[in-house]
């Protein structure tokens, strides 16, 4: 995947031609690069879910942590083949018991990402998954929240990098793996 | 319909689903006993038994497109669209999809929302069903139901981990049969 790129899976380019890229959503000038194509096609979507399952089913993952919403259609797939947990990590308010939460900025502002307490525990292995990497902004703020209750992640999982905006450095030292990049 | 009465009766799947389900009071306000399916979630083991029986269900009805309501719909009907090879659809709240999109109106208990669904989504004669954590009203489900029937799909089934026990028996939706799994949890039945 992200690191063999002398033999890129074949599964590969079949994904990356079924993603749809939708100019000035959601504003002027952003190339939106929509996954809900790949969804369409039973085969891309296998081969996606795939590609991470037989990365890490022999890292003795504890727990899939996926950021809502685009996350929660990767995570749980790939949580269910290699018997991990899924956590679901939210914007505010969602989650409906006790939770914790940390702050990432936005362009404009900033937002909220929340977890359930006691969701994850310390010695939990976790892997972060979530459709796309742009800024790194809310993986980080995943990171932190999976590290401040004692897991430690192992990996974060995106479909789609963006290596222009750099989101590979805030990822806390943590390793990316990702399957297409869009320059 | 519940599964209990369609053949799954004495089911162990159905109790540790249940079990694994967490009861939150007075979320998101005073009254409503909340069905926390994140519990669920926690549990592997429940977690796939729900997967495992919807997939059962549907394998063998020539369904090609599973729908899923934003967001919880999305965790339980990915793996299910996957395993039985349909695509997955998602109908999400205004402004996320991009490109074009119908969307549906539907109540709520003050006010009304959107579900909007991609118009590229659906051809036309697909056979599809609907999935989503927990139905109450039906209203959510009764917007899906319109959103993919005005795409050209025929929805066969709705389909939800946890409904109200008035969906017991051939209690439908816009004419349409519901599946669901278990009835909502009280208070003192699981201690988190």
């Amino acid at each position: 995947m992200s690191e063999n790129k002398e033999e890129e899976d074949p599964r590969i380019n079949g994904i990356k031609t079924k993603i749809r890229v939708v100019p000035d959503f959601p504003k002027k000038g952003i190339m939106f690069q929509d996954i809900t194509t790949v969804l369409l096609d039973p085969k891309a979507f296998k081969d996606t879910i795939d590609l991470f399952v037989e990365r890490y089913r022999d890292k003795n993952i504890s727990v899939v942590a996926g950021i809502e919403a685009r996350g929660f259609l990767f995570g749980p797939p790939i949580a269910l083949a290699i018997g991990a947990k899924f956590v679901p990590l939210r914007k505010p308010k969602k989650l409906p018991g006790e939770t914790i939460f940390e702050e990432y900025e936005l362009e404009y502002g900033s937002d909220r990402l929340e977890m359930h307490v006691g969701a994850v525990e310390t010695g939990d292995r976790a892997l972060v998954v979530d459709d796309l990497i742009a800024t790194g902004g809310t993986l980080c703020a995943a990171i932190n929240l999976l590290e401040r209750v004692g897991a430690e992640v192992v990996e974060c999982a995106c479909v789609i990098e963006l290596p222009e905006l750099k989101g590979r450095q805030k990822l806390k030292g943590k390793p990316l793996c990702m399957l297409v990049e869009y320059r | 319909m519940f599964a209990v009465e369609n053949g799954l009766q004495g089911d162990p799947r159905l109790q540790a689903i249940s079990d694994a389900i967490r009861v939150i009071p007075h979320f998101p306000k005073t009254g409503i006993m909340f069905q926390d399916i994140t519990t669920l979630l926690l549990d592997p083991v429940a977690f796939k038994h729900v997967v495992d029986i919807f997939v059962d269900r549907y394998k063998h009805m020539n369904i090609s497109l599973v729908a899923g309501v934003e967001a919880r719909g999305f965790i339980f009907g990915s793996p299910i669209a996957l395993a039985i090879g349909a695509k997955f659809v998602p109908l999400r709240k205004p402004g996320k999809l991009p490109g074009r999109v119908i969307s549906e109106e539907y109540e709520l208990e003050y006010g009304s929302d959107r579900l909007e669904m991609s118009v590229e989504a659906v051809k036309s004669h697909e056979r599809a069903i609907v999935i989503d954590d927990l139905v109450a009203t039906g209203g959510t489900l009764s917007a899906s139901i319109l959103l993919l029937e005005r795409g050209g799909a025929e929805v066969v089934e709705c389909a939800c981990v946890v409904g109200l026990p008035i969906f017991k028996g051939q209690c439908r939706l816009k004419g349409k049969p519901l599946y669901v799994l278990v009835e909502p949890n009280q208070l003192d039945e699981l201690t988190f």
